[in-house]
């Protein structure tokens, strides 16, 4: 129900913007409080691509973990593995994000940065996403802290998607004389696929709706650029960072109209990512 | 290089970069830890929780934002805790196979995960803009959404564990299905029932985003809960982001403290939950 009540409280809190700028909201990358110009492009641009950041380290890396711990560890360390990386899962947010203002973005900058430009910047079109000033903050700082704090969810879903695999199923390919690694790769892998992209989507949507990290480390800048290391803008940092500060109804208006596109986004990740599960589940039930 | 050699190499690679992969995930936990207890650590004084948040040069501490936290929890967990362990109750003792429950199910399941951001922008056009200004119910509200699906969740689940066999041996003795439900069910599941509030406490008691349009924020001392409400989590996000040391300095010790307090809630519940099951 009350996902109903969100969905109609947004759209009827959005529709004042929406009547003015029409389908042009999604498509203008002007946002000007003073003459009223809102476009959502620079932040929607912003959140798209910090999301992608984050599942192109997150997947791999919670892959490994969750690997780790269904395969490889003995198993005196699944636990304390496992526990550990719930608790990755429980500190909030704005830790994070403070973490990523003060200790990790200045690192970044000053180590990993530089040899990025230096080594990538001059690739004939990667290098065009490394280019400018090593600040810092900006869209690959945010990604990657993205990246860090939904890697707990990820893992712990591919961990219990894992475990649903029979172990006769198993046995047999070791028996064959698989490696552990074809065994993960050719059985397992192919037996969770649909739990796995489900995990993964489920990681997506936690990325693309993240507020308070992302708007410590993004750098707050209404702009589109090619570059990761400039500063940008997603929906929920200018949400958190303009919403007490608007002044006009147009103003708050088409910051409901951005929570609206936001939750719309989201809520379809979601429902695709909770439907894979579940059919994942029910799979699972058929065979027992 | 035989096929052999080549597929104890794609292995040896493969499980290296896993466990490579293990490490890199652990460490960040660990470098997280380590600044926050390296900065918060200094600045933990019984100053801090004896006074209010100062202006930027002068000493303080951030008692009303703990109290305030407090509260908001408390009141969040107050109303989201009661209606969740209904909902629960609902699908684990008669909702079990109904389409309604599979509905209520998958709509908890998004509500869940939906990004709190939304949630916190929600309850403004519900109450913020209603009543014409911020306040500390708001913000409970908004609360309360949040540790719902958590509750609704652990306490389905609780419930399920319990062995279909308890409940039919009390139905036997012609116990109404209400008291089934009270006597037997809640009494086997109350661990993991607790379990789930304390999560449900633990999600929120760090949570910003929807503070920031719905309680907001206040400076001073305040109990007075239809008005702006201190709380910690927007302190430590107005301080850290300001060019002041001194703030900056009540942040990090902000941080620890949430972290640790969160951290321990956490671990109490696994505890709780494990002393169950064994």
């Amino acid at each position: 129900m009350s996902v109903f009540g969100m969905l109609l409280t947004l759209l009827a809190g959005s529709w004042p913007a929406l009547k003015t700028f029409g389908p042009k909201f999604l498509a203008s990358k002007e946002w000007n409080p003073v003459t009223e110009q809102f476009g959502a492009l620079a932040p929607l641009y912003g959140t798209v691509i910090t999301s992608v950041i984050a599942l192109l380290v997150g997947v791999p890396v919670s892959f490994g973990i969750a690997l780790v711990i269904t395969e490889l560890a003995p198993r005196w360390l699944k636990r304390p593995i496992g526990v550990a990386i719930e608790l990755l899962a429980a500190i909030p947010s704005i830790i994070y994000g403070m973490w990523g203002l003060f200790v990790f973005a200045p690192a970044f900058a000053a180590h990993l940065q530089p040899w990025l430009t230096e080594h990538i910047g001059s690739w004939p079109i990667l290098g065009l996403l490394f280019e400018g000033p090593p600040m810092g903050i900006g869209m690959l700082t945010a990604g990657l802290i993205l990246a860090i704090m939904i890697i707990p969810f990820m893992a712990a879903v591919m961990r219990d998607v894992f475990e649903t695999v029979p172990a006769s199923l198993r046995e047999s390919a070791y028996a064959l004389g698989c490696t552990t690694w074809e065994v993960v790769w050719r059985v397992i892998l192919p037996y969770t696929r649909v739990g796995v992209i489900g995990g993964i989507m489920l990681g997506l949507g936690r990325a693309l709706g993240e507020t308070m990290a992302v708007t410590f480390v993004i750098g707050n800048a209404h702009d589109i650029h090619l570059s990761l290391f400039m500063p940008g803008n997603t929906i929920s940092s200018t949400l958190a960072n303009e919403f007490t500060e608007a002044v006009t109804p147009l103003y708050t208006s088409s910051l409901l109209a951005l929570g609206l596109v936001l939750f719309v986004l989201t809520l379809v990740v979601l429902i695709i990512s909770r439907l894979m599960l579940m059919k994942m589940r029910a799979r699972e039930g058929e065979r027992t | 290089m035989s096929l052999y050699a080549r597929r104890r190499a794609v292995n040896w690679i493969g499980l290296s970069l896993s466990i490579l992969a293990t490490v890199f995930g652990l460490f960040w936990l660990f470098w997280l830890l380590w600044t926050l207890f390296g900065n918060g650590l200094r600045w933990i004084a019984p100053r801090l929780f004896l006074e209010s948040t100062p202006p930027p040069g002068a000493n303080g501490g951030l008692a009303n934002t703990i109290v305030g936290s407090l509260i908001l929890t408390i009141a969040g967990v107050g109303m989201g805790a009661p209606a969740g362990i209904l909902a629960g109750t609902y699908l684990a003792e008669f909702g079990r196979t109904s389409r309604l429950g599979a509905i209520v199910r998958f709509v908890n399941d998004i509500l869940l995960s939906a990004p709190s951001i939304i949630i916190g922008v929600f309850v403004y056009g519900l109450i913020v803009l209603r009543t014409g200004h911020f306040s500390g119910w708001a913000g409970a509200v908004a609360l309360a959404l949040i540790v719902l699906p958590v509750v609704v969740r652990t306490t389905e689940n609780m419930m399920r564990l319990v062995p279909d066999g308890l409940r039919e041996a009390a139905a036997a003795l012609g116990a109404p299905s209400w008291k089934v439900t009270i006597v037997i069910v809640y009494r086997s599941a109350l661990p993991g029932i607790a379990t789930g509030v304390l999560l449900g406490m633990a999600r929120v008691s760090g949570e910003t985003a929807p503070l920031l349009f719905t309680a907001l924020n206040n400076q001073f001392w305040s109990t007075d809960m239809s008005r702006p409400f201190p709380n910690l989590p927007a302190v430590i996000f107005q301080f850290a982001m300001s060019p002041y040391e001194d703030w900056q300095h009540l942040a990090w010790a902000g941080a620890l403290l949430i972290t640790v307090t969160i951290l321990v809630i956490n671990i109490a519940a696994r505890m709780l939950l494990k002393r169950t099951r064994s």
